[in-house]
């Protein structure tokens, strides 16, 4: 637990280095104590802007989780809906989300849903495919043992392949998290008045990189205090799950 | 209504191309322990599937003595107890309930779980149980189902030789009187448990006529019927083992 910490002291301290001695000029690589007083000075700024950019991220997250576990329910609920929607949904994959972006803003203007779409966007398929993947792959003696019991489809779907796969959801969820901040920082950058990704683009106009580092630096908290809730959560509710 | 017997009749199957049974018939008596042995690979799973409507036979059929379909009528214990890992104890004994949408009896449940030593249990996870107390939550489930026939494939083969005769002197008084197929490895086992014992060997297999053991199970391991019928199915397996 303490080793990353230290890891990143190693970091810091090697930052520090490189702006007070390596020459790098400060418009380039701000030191850390710039940016330090940056988030300090500038907090209620950044405080607002990362409530947005958290809000995003969270309805985001939220609707992606929904609408990708919906998705994966349907495909393993009905063969008809798995011949037609997964080759789609597949080759969809193809497609780069971040190329969306301009269009999203297009379609849905300047403010939240535009970012919250491309979070969503982000987050729909790990979500969906890691779910499928799990609700496919129910232990074929539980399968059995359902059909000597004359179990109805419905409910071997919702009591027996839906929790099973609850762990492969649990993994999709992880990678979700992980996943989208990029989604909303990029609707951010391409068309916002608020936001992290906002406040990023801002400073980096007017020559502030300590600014701008000191939202990178809350953007990364973001995320990881994200990642990290999402896991705790996670291990909680999948306590029976071995190894998850 | 008694428990039926089980007619199979002219059984075939085959798995690529080789032949498993070729022409299999027997009737397996309503209301009795039968327990079935022979060398690993002979197809006593398959047997217990397609009996269990888990697999369909290449041709012949099976039905129950009365006519009636089997269908519905069966319940089926493997040798993994199959428990649900998010499920206490008493869910997984109403398992069949859930799966079926019907109304859950937690007190019937509730009680089998007291019948099979658990009643102190009834909310720990699968995981917090010993593999003794797992397959009598696997039993419990069984009962819950209130089938006349029970299809049993080595059950309790994975279990210490401790847990495994308590859990055969459970099975043996809670299934009285159902009509019983209990595959095992075990000729102790067999003779403990079994009315009727049946040996399925030969390539394609055929079944032999049953070895009787006299008296009621389940009987006790040092029984001299018990020991005797022992040594007389150890020297029939082992003829049949290549050495």
């Amino acid at each position: 637990m303490i080793r990353p910490f230290i890891t990143l002291a190693g970091f810091i301290a090697l930052w520090w280095a490189m702006a007070a001695y390596g020459g790098v000029p400060p418009y380039m690589l701000p030191s850390p104590q710039a940016v330090g007083a940056a988030l300090w000075t500038q907090r209620e700024y950044l405080a607002t802007n990362a409530g947005v950019t958290l809000a995003e991220i969270a309805i985001g997250l939220t609707g992606g989780t929904i609408l990708g576990a919906l998705a994966a329910l349907g495909v393993a609920a009905s063969p008809v809906l798995q011949r037609w929607l997964l080759p789609v949904l597949v080759l969809s994959q193809a497609i780069p989300v971040f190329a969306l972006a301009p269009l999203m803003v297009l379609w849905l203007g300047f403010g939240l849903t535009s970012k919250v779409a491309m979070a969503m966007l982000v987050i729909f398929f790990p979500v969906t495919a890691n779910f499928l993947d799990g609700l496919r792959r129910t232990e074929a003696g539980w399968l059995d043992l359902a059909r000597t019991m004359n179990a109805k489809p419905l409910y071997v779907l919702l009591r027996l392949r839906l929790p099973a796969a609850l762990p492969a959801l649990g993994s999709g969820l992880r990678v979700a998290a992980a996943v989208a901040p990029i989604g909303a920082i990029l609707g951010e950058w391409v068309g916002a008045s608020s936001g992290l990704g906002y406040v990023m683009l801002n400073a980096n106009a007017r020559i502030q990189p300590d600014l701008m580092f000191a939202a990178l630096v809350v953007l990364m908290a973001i995320a990881i205090g994200l990642y990290v809730a999402v896991d705790k959560t996670l291990r909680r509710l999948l306590r029976w799950a071995p190894g998850s | 209504m008694p428990p039926p017997g089980i007619v199979i009749e002219g059984l075939c199957l085959r798995y690529a191309g080789e032949s498993i049974f070729e022409n299999l018939s027997v009737t397996l008596p309503g209301g009795r322990f039968s327990a079935l042995l022979g060398p690993s690979g002979v197809g006593k799973t398959s047997l217990l599937r397609i009996i269990a409507g888990l697999e369909a036979p290449a041709a012949g059929r099976v039905y129950a003595e009365d006519n009636a379909p089997l269908a519905g009528r069966v319940a089926y214990m493997a040798q993994q107890d199959l428990l649900l890992p998010w499920a206490s104890a008493l869910n997984n004994v109403m398992l069949g309930a859930t799966l079926r949408g019907e109304a859950r009896d937690p007190q019937r449940a509730e009680a089998l779980l007291h019948r099979v030593g658990l009643g102190h249990r009834l909310r720990a996870l699968p995981a917090t149980l010993s593999g003794g107390e797992r397959q009598r939550v696997a039993l419990a489930r069984t009962l819950y189902e209130e089938r006349p026939v029970v299809l049993m494939d080595e059950p309790f083969s994975a279990l210490d030789a401790i847990s495994r005769a308590r859990i055969q002197e459970l099975a043996a008084e809670l299934l009285d009187q159902r009509t019983v197929l209990l595959i095992t490895h075990d000729p102790l086992e067999a003779c403990r448990l079994g009315h009727s014992l049946w040996v399925l060997a030969g390539n394609p297999a055929t079944l032999g006529s049953p070895l009787t053991v006299p008296g009621a199970p389940p009987r006790a391991p040092d029984n001299n019927s018990v020991l005797h019928m022992q040594g007389e199915l150890l020297r029939r397996l082992a003829a049949l083992s290549p050495a």
